[in-house]
């Protein structure tokens, strides 16, 4: 056990003392003040149209250039765990420094679950802080306090925002482990966020469109559509992360976005704000699967480096 | 030798390891005693450090027993490594770290008490003659350094055993001959015994007290460096050739009746003497006494080399 805590200790303390932590953390910190510059600006606007659950627009309102802070950080959370993550262990193999670790009496997998620990806590700061140095600028400069229940709500998005990132950090470790290279992990890495970020929604909407033409399409043609088009996007977390956040955070129509809803209904329909316990309840399904996600990824990392052969070369 | 250094620390039985079906570890069967240097030779594919590998417990054998001071590596990997030093090939440290840094984290990982952790660095840099260096960033080394460091991070543990892969390789002969001398220091005054793996034979035999020749997998041949030279050569352990202006059978008669003198033969003008011991003085001055003039004398110990040559040539033929 003292093992891991000597691990996770160094491990924390090469995050805070590296340069990526450093150029992260103020590249994080400068989006997140801008967007939340942007919503004061217009967040009065926001606040005419309803008066319920002001607070939490701080995090939901974009300008005209610059997008909310949720936008930001969907962006952001992928890079920074794939940043932390892509040369945990390649850089120690290339560097020498594994096989002198691995000699070392300890069980070798006080290597990574200490790596693997320090990634989650750096992570779990960058975030938490980030929220919570906007909650203080918005309660100074709205001056409407949050209620219990958007706090809760704040809390919860930050817990959200740290699995999702592990996720990502996890598949990097993955990379690290199996791949020789940094170059080749961070590479494979960010492949794979382009892809499911910006890639997949092209490719979920050729599909939709080819198997179920919009142009002149019945109601029913549109519901496939649709449905075809977001069952491709959730194969992505990114996905599934911004339906669970968008949810959270606009408890007022966010779940909108989680299945088809006809204008004409939404028009019909009174629009009241879903309470806490309904949000989480629609985002259960996305929230189980980021958190297996995570876990499947360090699962996989872990067997595969504890099986690993150490090879002198 | 007193008895008590003649226990065992390492001892495997017919050990054997295959890598993708191919054995590279041929039914190992090797004894080294406590306190010993023992050097483990052979060209780069050997075997050598999957077979070290495997005494730290960290690649599995497919068969075969091994034992490190009365463990099994295999089955537990923490003792053996609690008291073995194991220094790769490819040393590294974590660069943006100091020296000091870099020792500490190592005495952390061997549970070693943190009140005790800074006199112990300061004992251990002082051993390998790094005190200055001790709040350097590791980046600014140079490879002996690094290497040094090496031997400071092993001995952090207090090991009874170190196993040293390559100590080295890439070093200039002056740096090499330094890690070397250490080696000797902490064998003779701490009674660590020393695993040696290297291909470069000729710095490495100097201080070996025995070692072991190892090609494909196998132990081809195994002793001290004088006693695997005699059994090859069948003479001493340095060949003498003496250029004299004329020589004479009275010359001739003299060395030979020199009781080092194994076998001399006579080539012209030269003389070929085999012995067991550094004769030159003794020669020169016979010559000069008979008063013929001396036009060259060379002297070539047996290499390690040699040896290890005329292993392999009999090895493929």
């Amino acid at each position: 056990m003292r093992s891991i805590l000597t691990v996770y200790r160094k491990e924390l303390a090469d995050y805070f003392s590296s340069k990526k932590f450093i150029i992260l953390l103020a590249l994080v910190y400068v989006a997140a003040l801008s967007s939340v510059y942007v919503s004061l600006q217009n967040i009065r606007e926001v606040a005419k149209a309803t008066e319920e659950h002001v607070f939490l627009r701080l995090f939901t309102t974009s300008g005209d250039i610059l997008p909310s802070f949720i936008t930001f950080i969907s962006f952001f959370i992928p890079i920074i765990g794939i940043i932390f993550g892509f040369d945990a262990i390649n850089s120690e193999r290339a560097s020498g420094n594994l096989s002198r670790l691995l000699s070392q009496p300890i069980y070798r997998d006080s290597v990574i679950n200490g790596k693997f620990l320090a990634g989650v806590t750096t992570l779990s700061i960058i975030v938490s802080s980030i929220v919570f140095i906007i909650a203080g600028i918005g309660l100074r400069t709205i001056g409407v306090p949050p209620t219990s229940e958007e706090i809760l709500r704040i809390f919860m998005f930050i817990f959200i925002s740290i699995c999702y990132g592990t996720f990502w950090m996890g598949l990097s470790i993955l990379f690290s482990i199996i791949m020789e290279k940094t170059t080749a992990s961070i590479l494979v890495s960010i492949a794979i966020w382009l892809f499911l970020m910006f890639f997949l929604p092209i490719i979920a909407n050729a599909i939709a469109n080819a198997m179920a033409p919009l142009e002149g399409a019945t109601l029913s043609t549109q519901l496939k559509n649709y449905s075809i088009e977001h069952g491709i996007l959730r194969i992505s977390p990114s996905t599934l992360y911004s339906e669970s956040i968008v949810t959270l955070l606009v408890p007022t129509g966010g779940h909108f976005l989680l299945r088809p809803v006809l204008t004409s209904d939404v028009e019909k329909m009174l629009l009241k704000p879903l309470s806490l316990g309904q949000s989480l309840i629609q985002i259960w399904p996305q929230l189980i699967v980021i958190i297996a996600l995570a876990i499947i990824c360090f699962a996989v990392s872990y067997i595969i480096f504890i099986k690993q052969e150490i090879r002198s070369t | 030798m007193s008895a008590e250094e003649k226990n065992v620390i390492i001892k495997t039985r017919d050990l054997c390891k295959t890598y993708n079906g191919k054995l590279v570890v041929d039914n190992l069967n090797l004894v080294i005693d406590e306190g010993e240097i023992y050097g483990l030779l052979g060209p780069n594919g050997a075997g050598k450090s999957t077979i070290i590998l495997m005494l730290l417990g960290l690649t599995e054998p497919a068969s075969g027993t091994i034992n490190v001071a009365g463990f099994n590596p295999t089955k537990e990997p923490l003792k053996v490594k609690r008291i073995t030093g194991y220094l790769p090939e490819k040393v590294g440290f974590y660069e943006d770290m100091t020296a000091k840094e870099n020792l500490a984290y190592t005495a952390e990982l061997n549970n070693i008490d943190y009140k005790l952790i800074p006199k112990k660095i300061d004992e251990v840099l002082e051993i390998v003659g790094l005190s200055q260096n001790k709040n350097q960033l590791v980046k600014q080394f140079s490879k002996g350094m690094k290497q040094r460091l090496g031997i400071a991070d092993v001995l952090i543990k207090d090991p009874k055993l170190v196993i040293f892969d390559e100590p080295t390789e890439g070093l200039d002969v002056e740096v090499a001959n330094q890690i070397l001398d250490t080696i000797i220091n902490l064998n003779e005054t701490k009674k660590i015994t020393f695993l040696l793996s290297s291909h470069q034979l000729n710095l490495i035999q100097r201080i070996c007290h025995r070692v072991g020749i190892l090609s494909r997998g196998k132990l081809i041949g195994e002793g001290k460096i004088d006693e695997l030279g005699r059994k090859l050569f069948g003479g001493g352990r340095y060949r003498i050739e003496v250029e004299v202006s004329e020589p004479s059978q009275q010359l001739f008669e003299k060395i030979k009746a020199l009781p080092e003198v194994i076998n001399i033969e006579q080539n012209q003008n030269v003389l070929d003497i085999v012995s067991d011991k550094d004769l030159r003085s003794t020669i020169s001055r016979i010559v000069t006494d008979s008063s013929i003039i001396l036009t060259k004398m060379n002297i070539k110990e047996y290499a390690l080399e040699e040896i290890y040559l005329k292993y392999f040539k009999e090895e493929q033929s």
